[in-house]
């Protein structure tokens, strides 16, 4: 059976035809949009991998299926960045050295970003880190992770408070 | 995972009529069921999501102060929901302490409530597993058991319900509603799972093509919101089912206990709700005996189920811990790490 479904991807609007309804948002966007930044790690929503931004929420694109999505404004690690210029997540996890291999990386990073736009962390590292747990590093870089997503939370906030100062 | 057919129904009762094919299963935000299909477990022929049914999203206060909880409210959303939690504030901590932000950012109440139980046997279908397998047998007795349930099992079946969220509900008297194919009805969400017994197949009370659309917690369970707590002891910090948790909420009178509410979880295959310990503290003053004895007489028909045996004095140290974080008080704010015996901030102590 065909499924028509529309979605907006890192703002594009994308229309797909699904042939099979098994296909889940990773291997939508892994696959057939060739957006390979989320990872495919375990598959399982156990490791946090595949972590992407559904309608402004982060979630485990390995554990949803694409034809439920119709309508979805999904975001994704390679519509994080402005052209040349990273964004300020993206910035702080080189800065901290906020990985090794980078394999888990994108998922941190579109975790972190989830992270700070639910804004329940506060800048409590205990906080991040229990709210960062979905993520699994296996290089351990989870020192590094917890001070990007502080420094990063620090310069939106920043960010936001210039903004209101100029207006 | 196998082929099906995916239809997506704009009504509940188009779902119900969709449902009634056989093979058919209700789809949530899938965080359990999809990872069921893809490892073999589950094999529908047909996928009925449910994601679009309106309605069911809402959270609404009740006239004499009960909430009823849409069966579609993300698990973030309603742990967030400042009324919710200050109302019923061991629910939030136990939602909060299950899964990670991603899942619980997708997870749905109704999706929670019905989760299978992660036994490794079940899972694995090289396994023998009653549950998954009706007559095969159970791996799990006689095999790796040490987290498995020590009460209310039976040799055919020794799984535990994995749900944080179910057990300050069923400690608070939450009604599930539910609408199949002969009408709606109401059940307690303490008679919603079932025992295993002979039939462990048979994981809840739901008839065929019954669907959750709203659980309701009554306006009662608002009078603990000063004294309720969740804690959960797991094999790591954050992100893992509990070995075993408690729900704890007291309703005091001065310095006397008016009334006492405990449930357990990760100790059977339903969320455990301990009647005799709480009867045992009504109009009692609380006192480290007192809740000992209450320990004692939640956990007084556990029995092992294999190499668990630790699992049951755990349980009671984990009531009586509860019990008196409870008594301690609500935390002002969300603990760092929700229902953790090891966050450095804790919450209770600073008041006690």
């Amino acid at each position: 059976m065909a499924l028509s479904i529309s979605l907006s991807v890192n703002g594009q609007p994308r229309d797909v035809e699904l042939d099979d309804p098994r296909v889940t948002l990773l291997d939508l966007l892994r696959e057939r949009l060739v957006l390979a930044g989320a990872k495919k790690g375990c598959d399982r929503g156990q490791c946090g991998a595949c972590t992407v931004l559904v309608d402004g929420r982060r979630i485990n694109s390995c554990l949803v299926l694409a034809a439920s999505l119709d309508g979805a404004e999904v975001t994704t690690i390679e519509g994080l960045a402005d052209g040349d210029t990273l964004h300020p997540v993206q910035a702080a996890f080189i800065a901290h050295d906020g990985f090794q291999c980078g394999y888990c990386t994108p998922g941190q990073i579109m975790s972190a970003v989830g992270l700070i736009a639910e804004g329940h962390a506060g800048d409590d590292p205990e906080r991040i880190r229990e709210l960062m747990s979905g993520n699994i590093c296996r290089c351990a870089a989870y020192k590094g992770i917890t001070e990007a997503v502080l420094d990063a939370q620090n310069t939106l906030a920043g960010a936001q408070s210039s903004r209101r100062d100029a207006a | 995972m196998n082929r099906f057919d995916y239809i997506q129904p704009t009504s509940v009762a188009e779902a119900i009529a969709a449902v009634s094919e056989p093979g058919s299963v209700y789809l949530g935000a899938g965080t359990n069921l999809l990872d069921l299909m893809k490892i073999g477990v589950s094999r529908p022929q047909r996928v009925v999501d449910i994601t679009r049914l309106p309605g069911l999203d809402r959270i609404d206060w009740l006239p004499g102060g009960g909430v009823r909880i849409g069966a579609l409210v993300r698990n973030s959303d309603l742990a967030y929901d400042e009324h919710f939690a200050k109302t019923f504030p061991a629910v939030a901590e136990a939602l909060l302490s299950g899964a990670s932000a991603q899942l619980r950012n997708a997870a749905t109440v109704g999706g929670n409530l019905m989760q299978r139980t992660r036994c490794a046997y079940f899972q694995d279908l090289a396994s023998a597993c009653n549950r998954r397998a009706p007559g095969s047998g159970c791996d799990a007795l006689g095999g790796e058991n040490r987290l498995h349930a020590v009460l209310g099992w039976s040799g055919h079946c020794i799984a535990t319900h994995p749900s944080d969220f179910c057990v300050p509900l069923v400690a608070l008297d939450a009604v599930v509603e539910v609408e199949g194919p002969h009408g709606t009805r109401e059940i307690a969400l303490d008679s919603l799972h079932a025992l295993p017994g002979s039939t462990p197949e048979q994981e809840s009370t739901l008839a065929a093509g019954e669907l959750i659309t709203a659980l309701r917690l009554p306006a009662e369970a608002a009078s603990f919101a000063d004294n309720a707590r969740y804690l959960k002891l797991r094999e790591r910090t954050s992100y893992a089912f509990a070995v075993v948790s408690a729900a704890a909420a007291l309703e005091m009178e001065g310095d006397t206990i008016r009334t006492a509410r405990i449930a357990l979880g990760g100790v059977a295959a339903k969320p455990w709700r301990a009647r005799e310990a709480e009867a045992s503290l009504a109009g009692t003053k609380p006192t480290a005996e007192a809740f000992a004895g209450a320990a004692e007489l939640a956990l007084a028909e556990a029995r092992p189920s294999g190499a668990n045996a630790f699992k049951i004095e755990l349980a009671r140290r984990i009531v009586a811990r509860a019990l008196n974080f409870a008594l301690a008080g609500t935390p002002q704010e969300m603990p760092a790490l929700p229902a953790s015996p090891f966050s450095t901030n804790p919450g209770a102590y600073h008041v006690a």
